[in-house]
């Protein structure tokens, strides 16, 4: 069962200042400012970051596992996402990575790239399934899946059914490690992460079925104590285990996953805002040769994860540097049977936007709301604490918000009580 | 109770983005009435259709919307040219669509069967010189 609405994204009431940003570019509307602070609607958070990103106070965070819990399991399994390469300049290498990883207290790593490498195969065999929805859409990234759960329920048809690389990394590590003889409940796998979805797809899978990830770190709790440990090598560091392909590489930022794949036109899509305009057409079948969406959060993709250290343009070139090393090395050559990394169970439509369960008094409802929104000024300045005035009038419906919130409607009401007191004196 | 919601689109001339606009307008109400997904989709797959059509043959027109408890109802209208003859367009793959049209992936002959495919009942009232008139209806609950 999905846990009820865990959500990794969170508020720090002291540092809110009760403005406007996050509200504005939430996008499922689930912010309001009440009584001076914001308050997340847990039932429409998809977990993107977006309100991480723009606030100025820093208000929003991700709750990430603290780096102690890898203490708890005597066998630690570190899972790196591709955009932890991506954070360091060129003189640090994936080797150095790896190897700093070790010696951070982990005693094994496996790249969640390589895992990315077998999804890629995985996804251009689905590809080719006769009776598929097309364009078929990425399930890489959590928000991009909760985004289409809350609002495209159409089109969670067309959503690839193959686990993450995360997952999939999880699973093979585990499986690795079990047939070097370590016992399974030793093992602790952990998810060094760019983003606050991720931790929400390790604590409330939205396929229903539980992670196999023991916790997961964030990129920004690791970076410091990785790079002392990398300043600490000496000489020439050699790769501790076996290492992705380029395309493994690649998937951390946008157009990776999308262009590693054979054959079909394929778009690559990035930034939550953009996502949703690509998919508000899909649904109308305004596209009709495309192939394959790969659709990511973050801009410039997990480059641009809330929980990453550096500029995600400066990311980006040192990914490039890090995918044309990865071109010269021997990549990994295995193969996964990728059948067992199927989707066993479904992804469900979470109707989050309905306004009653009867369609007839969601139609009163309706009406309510659009005679509301006539009265109110159309300035969408948010100062009510709603993304728009359209969004009040819906809460006002709901029971959660009256028209005096409005500082125009107050403003009047006002002036209607200055004048009758007037009236009265005069 | 006689509860109808309205809502009325403009549609400009040669500009396919806000056709979109429109319908998925039309969508996210019809979403948050609580109206089970596939029918909001052919609701919206066919609204679109046929303000494309409005965009492409006929200079633009209107889109005039009611939704009650029961279905949603959609006319386009526009004052084009009309159709000369409607059997042909109705036609999968017959188009009078230009080449720089069909360049941006419209005019494939698809669109007034496609529309047809996604309503419950779909009406054309056409007149050669003085437009087209797509009359939309969509049944809000899966009859059996």
């Amino acid at each position: 069962m999905e846990q009820a609405y865990f959500h990794s994204v969170t508020l720090d009431k002291q540092k809110c200042k009760g403005c406007t940003n996050c509200i504005k570019h939430c996008p499922t509307e689930a912010i309001r400012v009440r009584s001076g602070k914001a308050v997340i609607i847990k039932e429409r958070c998809i977990d993107c970051g977006e309100c991480i990103r723009v606030c100025p106070y820093h208000a929003k965070k991700a709750v990430t596992d603290p780096f102690d819990m890898i203490q708890s399991y005597e066998y630690r399994i570190a899972l790196p996402a591709p955009s932890l390469y991506s954070q360091f300049g060129p003189s640090y290498s994936r080797e150095r990575i790896l190897q700093g990883l070790l010696s951070l207290g982990f005693h094994d790593v496996f790249e969640v790239a390589r895992a990315a490498e077998i999804v890629t195969k995985a996804t251009e065999k689905y590809l080719t399934k006769p009776d598929i929805k097309k364009p078929v859409i990425s399930s890489a990234c959590p928000a991009v899946v909760r985004l289409i759960q809350v609002r495209f329920p159409n089109l969670i048809g067309n959503l690839v059914r193959i686990e993450s690389p995360m997952e999939v990394a999880a699973t093979l590590s585990k499986k690795e490690a079990a047939k070097r003889g370590i016992p399974l409940e030793k093992i602790g796998v952990f998810f060094i992460s760019p983003c606050a979805a991720k931790v929400t797809s390790v604590k409330a899978p939205y396929e229903n079925k539980k992670s196999n990830v023991d916790g997961v770190l964030s990129m920004k709790d690791i970076y410091i104590p990785l790079m002392e440990q990398m300043k600490k090598q000496k000489g020439e560091v050699a790769a501790p285990v076996i290492l992705s392909g380029p395309i493994g590489v690649s998937w951390a930022g946008s157009g990776g996953e999308s262009s590693a794949l054979d054959n079909g036109r394929r778009i690559a899509v990035h930034g939550i805002a953009n996502i949703n305009t690509i998919l508000e057409q899909t649904v109308q079948e305004s596209f009709k040769d495309i192939d394959f969406i790969e659709a990511l959060a973050c801009p410039e993709g997990c480059l641009g994860g809330p929980l990453t250290m550096e500029n995600p343009f400066i990311a980006k070139t040192n990914l490039r540097h890090e995918v044309e090393m990865a071109e010269k090395q021997a990549g990994d050559t295995q193969t996964e049977d990728s059948s067992q990394f199927v989707w066993k169970s479904d992804v469900e439509y979470r109707p989050v936007m309905k306004l009653d369960d009867d369609i007839l008094k969601a139609f009163e409802k309706m009406q309510m709301i659009d005679e509301i929104t006539d009265g109110l000024p159309g300035l969408d300045c948010g100062a009510c604490g709603a993304p728009s005035c359209r969004a009040l009038a819906e809460d006002i419906v709901r029971g959660i918000a009256k028209e005096t919130d409005c500082i125009f409607k107050l403003r009047e009401k006002v002036s209607d009580i200055a004048k009758e007191l007037n009236m009265f004196e005069g | 109770m006689n509860n109808v919601i309205i809502r009325d689109f403009d549609i400009p001339a040669n500009d396919f983005t806000m056709a979109g606009e429109a319908s998925s307008n039309v969508r996210k109400i019809l979403t948050q009435l609580g109206v089970s997904p596939p029918i909001v989709k052919r609701a919206s797959i066919a609204m679109y259709e046929a303000e494309i059509n409005a965009v492409i043959h006929g200079n633009g027109g209107k889109a005039h919307v009611e939704i009650d408890s029961s279905k949603v109802t959609i006319r386009i209208s526009d004052e084009g040219p009309g159709i000369a003859d409607l059997e042909l367009a109705m036609q999968e793959g017959y188009s009078t669509a230009p080449d720089n049209i069909r360049e941006m992936g419209f005019g494939a002959g698809m669109g007034l069967p496609n529309i047809k495919k996604h309503s419950d009942i779909m009406e054309v009232d056409t007149a050669v010189g003085k437009g087209t008139v797509v009359l939309i209806t969509v049944y809000l609950s899966e009859r059996t």
